[in-house]
């Protein structure tokens, strides 16, 4: 017989997906089983919440557990187990109910990461080890909370602890009593200098996020309100006369994104709020949808409306706890008010909004990725075109929108498309966020017109720590790319970025000092991209490898040939994965690794200049 | 291929492949395709992935069940009954096609009173399948635009084997689905060729290209030409009549070609007596099998898949090249080598016979097959008969002409309903013998495993009995545990295995491992008079705990 579901599991799963209909998907053998079965209705897109249920109820996912959720769906046992085994938060073997991921990712790796592990492993023992069997430990990519380092995620109590203090983690890996009092900074600091002029954080510190009459009370619904007034054609104008662009890294014309979707003749439609925030050293969506998430709920609400969808998508990643609470209840309160469901604030139109959390798998940022992601497969990118404004989600037209983009909807809608775009430059207009961390004296995300200089980007989060000069500065994220002390004038716009062969990404701002190890940073990230990859096209899934075990080759000095054969080689493996790769993991996973070795002659000296 | 041959004259589906991934419903009727013919279950899955409703009817809930929109589990052998009972739900409500039952069809009045008093009710006593469900498929099936009938084994190995394809066709009559696109009645075949089997004339009573050897002289007579030797004009014998002239000593000499009836018959154990009674035992084959063990004279043929030149002819009635690719091992023989070289020996000297010679015959005497040259069926990657000359395309579905209804010529012989008793299996269930076992295939094993069992694979499983999980409770079994399966005719002893796709008081076993449990012992040679196939799907059984030994232990 096959491996059957604890009570524990089965409760957990039917948690998600209700009774079971009959005997022949999971529920008790009746007469009337003996004699007629009808097929499961398909519920595969359920299948990571299911997931989800199992893990958080056994601290792993069992072979029956999986057998009983893959007879409810249905989903083929194999299916369920590749999708089970490609999330970084899933177990399919017994481990320990309590894993702490500590981030040692690269703002972490500057900001302490190094002193919690070393504390760990002498308190703890090495990484995945268990004192008592209850608790453990593992190292974890970057946590998206780079503003309060060093960080670590506490997956079965489902919290983060920022900035997380080794000697009560110790405790508790331990099994001993534990407790935790995290003096938290304000994770954006320009709202705590009294300025008015903020758009997109002018609501963060200041109004209860928890409240929609809060959010009413501080402008609130506005925007719906005029978007109703404005009817779909008219948003998708005001949209397209702001010129915003997208801001997850693509810089796409949101406009021309919203026309083609809401011209689609098919339907359903749908629009997903992609707050898969994975980038190492971005953490601005996290912070909004801590602070403010009634305005991500209604931002998606307007997309719905523009658009003609009735149902949305916001995809979290899954190590954002408060954001996911916070989100849940805004969602709740929203439909509770009448301004999700059958009759959105009473205009007629129908909208409703299912919060998705991922599972620890920074591909599924990837838009397509994200789309196989909550269709219940394993979060492989799928090849453009189609482009998902014709084949999104279930292969129907979506209009999928980082928040950022989403947030600045808001805005447009609020001052109108003619003040919008009068701020930044003609080119690059509205406001932007930055994700200042690493050594800077006031890290968080900060709220910036287009054509700032990021020198002044670095400036207004209080310059360098302890004023040393800057060794570089990593920008846009992994899949940016370092720049020098030397180019701390550049300006931060689309236009210039793509004239000066950088990119801002998702706004990180990584600053190092002098004192910095580089060729630590580079093998972290090449490491990064290494364990992301999913593994899908051959460019990226041995490109990634190859790119890491040749940055090991010249840190040890036991070059295949001379340094420079070694270059040659990174520099072609770049160029196949920039080329071939499917996604944009690949294409931009020699990025900073390139530029630090081109720009700040990383790895240039035997054992890496330090 | 009885049945669809006397209703329509030509036994073969009527259906193409493609077709049944267009469907708009299919009736997957006592057929687990999913195991038993997953080539054709692709085109079935491609069905429903275009959205076509997959409803089957099989006593056990199969693999091919599992991806059904609806399951029912009928009692084994009520296959009538369901029919039956469909057909007054169609007509009461009236569901029925009119314009083709007036225009196509005959004999409609006589159906229509003869399935009167299957009321749903009666259906579901009978069936086992509430009543409710037989008229939510009964709608389903009338109301669809394109609809299909396919079935298998648990049609035909029945003891009224025809009778249970007929009451499917009336199925088909009744709601016009039958000779359009998408809409058809499908025997699967188990192999790549049965149905080339049949079309080359290896049927009792057909010469190739079913021309009828005793009713039609003037195709006789051809044949006699061409071959310069006279035909009986006598139908011969199927297999099951052989067996019964070896019983009554008037088969003496037999040659077998590519079958192994020690192992596949009906109630082996006699069957087998009867062949080791023979004067005379030539087996033709690839492997050693359990007959050609038996035999006087075992010729070594060669491998028909790819070291033979000639032609298959698929299920959608597709004649398609094999090509030859590696010579066979030592003395093994092409086929038609053997037979040629027989022939010669016995005075007639064919001269040197190759595949493509012997098509070349077989299509100037055979009209549906007589458009298609060995360059034509090359060129267009086979050819569906009939095909009656080489402008001819080919033909995707059968039947058509039924609905030429202005026109008699081209319309033919109208397809003529049949009155269709219900009769339950023969070996009746009793308190001695209270299971009813049923047999079938798996996806990894084929019928007796000579085929199969050199083989390795990760689904092979030996043979089980399988229970369900509510009589393996009953009966104190435990799965694994070896117990004696007794029939009226014999015992074997096999392990339990524990399948939630049976009800209460249904058991099954496959034919795949003879040597290891000899299914057949078990099953009746009760055998349809008309197609010669035995009711190896409904033994009465009974299951026995092995005895444990008194003070055994220590």
């Amino acid at each position: 017989m096959e491996a059957a579901p604890t009570e524990g599991e089965r409760a957990a799963v039917d948690e998600v997906l209700g009774p079971p209909e009959s005997g022949w998907s999971g529920g008790e053998r009746t007469a009337v089983d003996a004699r007629v079965a009808r097929a499961t209705p398909d519920r595969r897109h359920l299948l990571l919440p299911a997931l989800h249920a199992l893990q958080a109820s056994a601290g792993w996912i069992s072979e029956g557990g999986l057998n009983y959720v893959c007879e409810r769906l249905p989903v083929p046992p194999a299916e369920a187990y590749g999708v089970a085994t490609f999330y970084a938060m899933f177990s399919v073997e017994s481990r320990p109910k309590m894993v702490v991921h500590v981030c040692d990712d690269i703002a972490c790796r500057v900001g302490g990461a190094k002193d919690l592990i070393d504390a760990l492993e002498g308190g703890a023992g090495p990484e995945g080890t268990s004192p008592t069997g209850a608790s453990t430990w593992h190292r974890s990519p970057c946590l998206g909370m780079c503003e309060r380092a060093p960080v670590a995620f506490l997956q079965q109590v489902d919290e983060v602890l920022a900035p997380a203090p080794s000697a009560p983690l110790v405790e508790l890996i331990n099994d001993r009593p534990a407790s935790f009092d995290i003096d938290v900074p304000s994770s954006a600091p320009q709202t705590q200098d009294g300025r008015s002029d903020l758009h997109l954080l002018r609501r963060i510190g200041d109004v209860d996020p928890t409240s929609l009459e809060a959010y009413r009370a501080s402008a609130g619904y506005e925007a719906l309100a005029r978007a109703i007034e404005l009817g779909p054609q008219g948003v998708v104008q005001e949209i397209t006369d702001a010129k915003l662009l997208g801001r997850g890294g693509a810089a796409f014309p949101m406009g021309v994104k919203w026309k083609a979707v809401a011209e689609q003749p098919v339907t359903p439609r749908y629009v997903i709020a992609n707050a898969d925030e994975s980038e190492p050293g971005t953490f601005k969506d996290r912070v909004v949808m801590e602070q403010d998430p009634f305005a991500l709920v209604e931002a998606l609400t307007i997309a719905a409306c523009a658009t003609g969808s009735e149902q949305g998508f916001i995809y979290i990643r899954g190590e954002y706890p408060l954001a996911t609470t916070r989100l849940e209840g805004a969602i709740a309160g929203a439909r509770a008010a009448g301004l999700l469901g059958d009759d959105v604030m009473g205009a007629g139109f129908r909208f409703d909004i299912d919060l998705r959390r991922g599972a620890g798998a920074y591909i599924c940022g990837e838009e397509t990725s994200l789309f196989n992601s909550l269709e219940g497969k394993r979060g492989e990118p799928r090849n453009k075109p189609p482009f998902p404004v014709t084949h999104g989600l279930f292969g129907k037209p979506t209009a999928i929108n980082n928040v950022e983009t989403l947030i600045n909807v808001l805005e447009v809608l609020r001052i109108g498309a003619a003040e919008y775009s009068r701020i930044g430059t003609p080119d690059s207009t509205g406001p932007r966020l930055f994700c200042l961390s690493g050594h800077v004296e006031r890290p968080g995300v900060y709220e910036h017109e287009h054509g700032i200089t990021l020198r002044e980007v670095i400036d207004a989060a209080g310059g360098v720590r302890s004023s040393k000069p800057i060794k570089a500065v990593l920008l846009g994220g992994a899949a940016g790319g370092f720049v020098g002390p030397d180019e701390l004038d550049i300006r931060m716009t689309f236009e210039d970025a793509r004239a000066g062969g950088y990119t801002l990404g998702s706004g990180v701002v990584m600053v190092f000092d002098e004192d910095t190890d580089l060729v630590d940073i580079c093998l972290r990230i090449a490491r990064f991209f290494r364990d992301e990859s999913c593994g899908q096209c051959v460019p990226c899934r041995v490109g990634t490898v190859r790119q890491e075990e040749a940055l090991h080759r010249l840190v040890q000095g036991r070059t295949l040939g001379s340094r420079e054969d070694e270059f040659a080689l990174l520099g072609d493996v770049a160029q196949v994965m920039r080329d071939a790769s499917i996604c944009g993991l690949g294409q931009t996973a020699a990025n900073a690794v390139q530029s630090a070795i081109s720009k700040l002659g990383v790895f240039a000296n035997g054992k890496g200049r330090r | 291929m009885v049945g669809l041959a006397t209703v329509f004259g030509a036994g073969g589906g009527t259906s193409s492949y493609e077709e049944a991934a267009n469907a708009d419903l299919m009736l997957l009727w006592g057929s687990n395709a999913r195991a038993a013919h997953p080539i054709f279950f692709h085109h079935v899955l491609k069905g429903i992935r275009n959205g076509m409703r997959l409803i089957v009817v099989d006593p056990r809930r199969t693999e091919s069940a599992e991806w059904g929109d609806l399951w029912l589990g009928i009692d084994v052998g009520t296959d009538i009954a369901l029919s039956n009972t469909m057909a007054r739900e169609i007509i009461v409500n009236d569901l029925h096609h009119r314009e083709f039952i007036q225009g196509g069809t005959t004999g409609f009045e006589e159906y229509r009173e003869s399935v009167m008093d299957w009321t749903v009710e009666r259906g579901e006593a009978v069936t086992g399948v509430p009543a409710e469900v037989i008229r939510e498929v009964a709608h389903a099936y009338a109301k669809a635009e394109k609809a299909m009938i396919c079935w298998t084994l648990g049609i035909t190995e029945h003891h009224n084997a025809v009778d249970n394809v007929l009451c499917l066709i009336n199925l088909g009559l009744l709601t016009g689905h039958v000779g359009t696109y998408g809409s058809g009645l499908n025997p699967l075949r188990g192999q790549n060729n049965v149905q080339g089997g049949g079309d080359m004339g290896a049927i009792p009573n057909k010469l190739p290209g079913f021309q009828d050897i005793e009713k039609d002289a003037a195709a006789r007579a051809r044949f006699e030409a061409a071959w310069d030797a006279p035909i009986m004009p006598k139908n011969g014998w199927h297999l099951t009549d052989m067996f019964a002239a070896m019983e009554r000593g008037e088969l003496t000499a037999v040659y077998v070609i590519g079958e192994n009836p020690a192992s596949s018959e009906a109630d082996v154990q006699h069957a087998r007596h009867l062949l080791e009674g023979l004067d005379t035992l030539i087996v033709q084959d690839l492997v050693m099998t359990r007959t050609a063990e038996m035999a006087d004279v075992v010729l070594p043929a060669s491998n028909a898949a790819f070291e033979s030149e000639g032609t298959v002819t698929n299920s959608e009635r597709r004649v398609q090249r094999v090509r030859k690719a590696l010579d066979p091992p030592g003395d093994a023989k092409d086929d038609i080598w053997i037979i040629a070289e027989l022939a010669k020996r016995l005075g007639h000297d064919w001269g040197e016979v190759t595949g493509a010679s012997a098509w070349e015959e077989l299509r100037t005497l055979s009209p549906m097959h007589a458009g298609m040259s060995w360059e034509r069926i090359e060129e267009l990657g086979g050819i569906q008969w009939p095909c009656f000359d080489e402008s001819h395309p080919g033909t995707q579905f059968l039947h058509a002409r039924l609905w030429e209804f202005d026109d008699p010529e081209k319309q033919g012989t109208k397809a003529p309903f049949s009155v269709v008793i219900d009769d339950p299996p023969v070996d009746r269930l009793d308190d001695e013998y209270p299971l009813r076992l049923t047999t079938g295939r798996r996806l990894d094993s084929y019928n007796t495993g000579v085929q199969t069992a050199g083989y390795t694979s990760p689904l092979r499983r030996e043979e089980t009995i399988d229970v369900s999980p509510e009589d393996v409770e009953k009966l104190g079994l435990d799965e694994g545990e070896v117990v004696r399966i007794s029939s009226r005719r014999g015992s074997v002893e096999a392990p339990v295995r524990m399948d939630p796709g049976l009800r209460p008081g249904l058991v099954f076993m496959t034919l795949h491992f003879p040597d290891q449990v000899d299914t057949n012992v078990l099953t009746i040679e009760a055998t349809d008079p008309k197609s010669g196939t035995a009711e190896f799907k409904a033994t009465a059984v009974r299951i026995d705990k092995l005895q444990v030994p008194v003070g055994g232990g220590e």
